[in-house]
């Protein structure tokens, strides 16, 4: 009988052997950081808003303070998003002729409010809080980034449990005092403004605070 | 019958191979199944498989669109037709790891002829056992983090305390290790069938599958050398999984599931089922195929004899467990026997009894165990009996625990029996499927028995 198989087919069958090593190792990688990839999580991706809003301006340019718009973010597990009653303190009285903001105008007198898009979302079987954040020294910053650098909204953490837990779980890495939860560029630095390590200052907070994040379930799936 | 040949000398075991087989015939008779037209009963057979697996597809389909609301679990009994399939199947596949690994470090030639279809059903018995876990969570596809550890992005690890996730380990290993162990003692064969194989296609496959298998001794010797590994691997999986499926149990809380008799109790009861399950199958296939010479009285003697010894092994476990609850003195474990045996499900209760520890009995007349319409008859009963004794398990259980303010009865829906019957039908679909494309019986083990025969026959002779 002639043979079935030509030479070459013993190397192929051995380098098959590798390539389905590869193949295999890769593709699992791959699905195992799914949730990881900015694909997925949209981190770094601006959204486009029916308003193009931009951080950069207001809080750098004009200068406000996150609780100019975001008033309940102290007190309340939401943040806010502001009306455009806000945005019309200034907008009635200058770049009242822009293009732009057509939307704002619009919805001030008709009253239909401007559907923003989300850029941070979590499922709804998540339960998650501003005001204990803010009131145990954890800066805007910490989580959402340099937001007076962003000319459009964008997340920079991904959002995910384990991003949650790293914190919970080491909070000393992350906590500042009270006072610069709204500091966009705070380095850690004691109250003479020389700069001190993280490991120091975070160690004392925690202890003046009180902090001890919890980690059960329960506390964010409720 | 088909080896009329008498038993003549009584100390003799009656021959594991039919009279008058050569290599030749062996090689014949067992590629001839796979090379010959395909015949009308096959094709009839796979229809009617093929039909019932539909259910499968239909009930896997409106569960992943629905969710496991339309089952009849429910508080309190959580643990429905789910887990009672689970460990039915997982059962089932017992036997073949038996027989391929105990048997094989055993030196028991009988096996030869059963471990092969036995290996294949335990292979699609724990997929059809698979499917069940998964499909509990009703969301198989976020299942592999609630299953295997990984570095997942919830940073949180399955439970190792949990029997749980040892199920996970146990299963996936039986799985790995019997698929390799089937396909290792395929290649010799394949290479057979590729030799035996007329058009150009199946010689290329089977070619490939047979991975260059010329039947050197070199080849031999690494194959024999791999065999016995893996039969020695997977000799302690034929008692880690079903343990460790019968701790899922024992580490709970309820009434009933703390004797201590368990994990023997549930390895003896898989194997039980597992033989069973082999006889279930491999009469009908003898028969269709006429095979009559390698599956001879020997092994159904044999296997009856099995299923003798390992019911007996599980009727001392019921009886342990009425023990136990007495033995206890706890109000709940005494309570939960009275309601098993005298309760809404004793009728349950005692047709498993009947099935399980009564009729098995007839296993010790031989006319019995060489009466192949006999052994279906009671492996039959077999099958059905060890299927009541995980719902006895599981329902009776769960149904009325600690607080009678939460009893309640177990309904199951046609959802349940619709899921259950589709595996029932993949796994007939699979075995039917099997039969026609690898060989069912040993070939190269049969022919090695041939050799045998013929060395004693001459050393006989020259001892004339
Ligand atoms: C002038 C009002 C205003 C001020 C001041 C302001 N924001 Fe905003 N913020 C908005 C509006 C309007 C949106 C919704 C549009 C968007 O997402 O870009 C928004 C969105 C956000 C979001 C994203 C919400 C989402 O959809 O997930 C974050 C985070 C945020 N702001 C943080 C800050 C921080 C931190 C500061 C202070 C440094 C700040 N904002 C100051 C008006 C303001
Ligand atoms: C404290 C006053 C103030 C408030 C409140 C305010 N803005 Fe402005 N906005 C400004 C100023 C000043 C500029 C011009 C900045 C620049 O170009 O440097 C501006 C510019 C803009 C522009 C760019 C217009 C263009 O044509 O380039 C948009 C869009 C805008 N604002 C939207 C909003 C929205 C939406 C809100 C409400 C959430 C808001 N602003 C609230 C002061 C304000
Ligand atoms: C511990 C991390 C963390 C800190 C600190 C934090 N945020 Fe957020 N923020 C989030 C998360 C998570 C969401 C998404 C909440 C959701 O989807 O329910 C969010 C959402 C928002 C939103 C959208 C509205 C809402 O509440 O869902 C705004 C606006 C916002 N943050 C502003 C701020 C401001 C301003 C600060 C500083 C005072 C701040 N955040 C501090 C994590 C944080
Ligand atoms: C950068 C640090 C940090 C991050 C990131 C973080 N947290 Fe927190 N979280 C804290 C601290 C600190 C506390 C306060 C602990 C205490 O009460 O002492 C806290 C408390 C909470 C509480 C209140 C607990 C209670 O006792 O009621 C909830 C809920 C919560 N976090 C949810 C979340 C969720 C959900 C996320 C992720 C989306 C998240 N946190 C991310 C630091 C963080
Ligand atoms: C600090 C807050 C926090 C705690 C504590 C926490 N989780 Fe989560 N969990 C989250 C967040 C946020 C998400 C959503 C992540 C995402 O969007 O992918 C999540 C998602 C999940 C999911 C994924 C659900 C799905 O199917 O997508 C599971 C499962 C889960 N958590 C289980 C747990 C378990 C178990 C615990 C306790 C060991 C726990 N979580 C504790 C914040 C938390």
């Amino acid at each position: 009988m002639a043979q079935l198989f030509p030479r070459g087919s013993n190397a192929f069958a051995r380098i098959s052997i590798v390539v389905v090593l590869v193949v295999v190792g890769t593709g699992l990688t791959i699905l195992l950081n799914t949730n990881r990839l900015h694909y997925t999580t949209d981190v770094q991706v601006a959204k486009k808003q029916p308003v193009p809003f931009s951080h950069k301006h207001h809080v750098t340019g004009v200068g406000l303070d996150c609780r100019y718009c975001h008033t309940s973010v102290e007190e309340s597990s939401f943040a806010n998003i502001p009306p455009v009653e806000t945005c019309m303190t200034c907008h009635s009285q200058i770049w009242t002729e822009s293009p732009l903001l057509e939307p704002i105008r619009e919805s001030y007198r008709t009253g239909n409010p401007i559907e923003w898009v989300r850029v941070h979302d979590l499922p709804d079987f998540v339960y998650f809080n501003h005001s204990i954040h803010v009131h145990k020294g954890i800066g805007c910053q910490t989580c959402h980034g340099q937001v007076d650098q962003m000319p459009l909204m964008w997340k920079v953490n991904t959002l995910n449990m384990e991003w949650c837990l790293e914190c919970h779980r080491e909070p000393e890495k992350y906590v500042r005092p009270r006072e610069e939860v709204f500091n966009m560029a705070w380095k850690p630095m004691d109250e003479r403004g020389h700069a001190v390590s993280q490991a120091l200052l975070g160690a004392q907070l925690i202890q003046d605070y009180d902090i001890n994040p919890s980690t059960d379930c329960s506390t964010c799936h409720r | 019958m088909g080896s009329p040949a008498p038993i003549k000398d009584p100390t003799m075991p009656a021959p594991v191979l039919g009279p008058g087989q050569t290599y030749t015939t062996v090689t014949q008779k067992l590629s001839a199944i796979i090379t010959s037209r395909t015949p009308l009963g096959w094709i009839a057979a796979m229809l009617i498989a093929g039909a019932i697996l539909q259910l499968l597809m239909l009930s896997a389909t409106w569960l992943l669109i629905k969710g496991t609301g339309i089952w009849g679990l429910n508080i309190p009994v959580g643990w429905g037709w789910a887990i009672i399939n689970f460990v039915w199947w997982i059962g089932i596949g017992h036997a073949g790891t038996l027989i391929s690994a105990i048997l094989l470090l055993m030196r028991q030639q009988w096996r030869n002829s059963i471990n092969r279809f036995a290996e294949a059903m335990t292979i699609f018995a724990v997929m059809c056992a698979g499917m069940f876990p998964l499909l509990h969570t009703g969301r198989p596809w976020v299942a592999a983090y609630w299953l295997l550890p990984y570095p997942n992005t919830m940073s949180v690890w399955p439970q190792f305390r949990s029997p749980l996730i040892w199920d996970v380990f146990a299963v996936g290993t039986y799985f790995t290790v019997s698929l390799i162990f089937w396909y290792l003692g395929l290649i010799p064969d394949f290479a057979t069938l590729r030799d035996k194989a007329k058009h150009k296609i199946s010689q290329i496959i089977y070619g490939v599958l047979s991975m260059g298998w010329r039947g050197s001794a070199k080849h031999w010797f690494n194959y024999e050398m791999a065999a016995l590994l893996l039969a020695g691997v997977s000799t302690p999986l034929v008692l880690s999984v079903h343990s460790i499926v019968s701790l899922d149990f024992s580490v709970g809380l309820i009434p009933g599931w703390h004797a201590t008799i368990f994990p023997p109790y549930f390895v003896a009861g898989a194997v039980y089922a597992g033989f069973a399950m082999v006889l279930t199958l491999g009469l009908p296939i003898r028969y269709f195929y006429g095979l009559h010479d390698y599956i001879t009285d020997r092994h159904l003697n044999n296997m009856g004899k099995v299923m003798l010894a390992t019911g007996l092994i599980v009727a001392y476990g019921y009886a342990m467990e009425q023990f136990f609850a007495w033995y206890s003195a706890s109000p709940y474990e005494g309570y939960m026997m009275q309601n098993r045996t005298f309760g809404p499900y004793s009728g349950t209760y005692w047709s498993l009894i009947l099935c399980n520890v009564a009729i098995p009995q007839l296993l010790w007349i031989k006319q019995v165990r060489l009466s192949p319409s006999g052994l279906f008859i009671i492996s039959m009963f077999i099958n059905v009996g060890m299927w009541l004794e995980r719902f006895i398990i599981v329902v009776t259980s769960l149904h009325r625990d600690f607080m009678p303010s939460s009893w309640d009865m177990y309904h199951s829906t046609p959802w349940d029996w619709g899921l259950y019957a589709g595996t029932i039908g993949f796994f007939l679909f699979m075995m039917i499927l099997f039969i026609r494309v690898m060989p069912v019986i040993n070939i190269f083990e049969i022919r090695q028995l041939v050799a045998n025969k013929s060395k004693h026959a001459e050393t006989a002779s020259a001892d004339d």
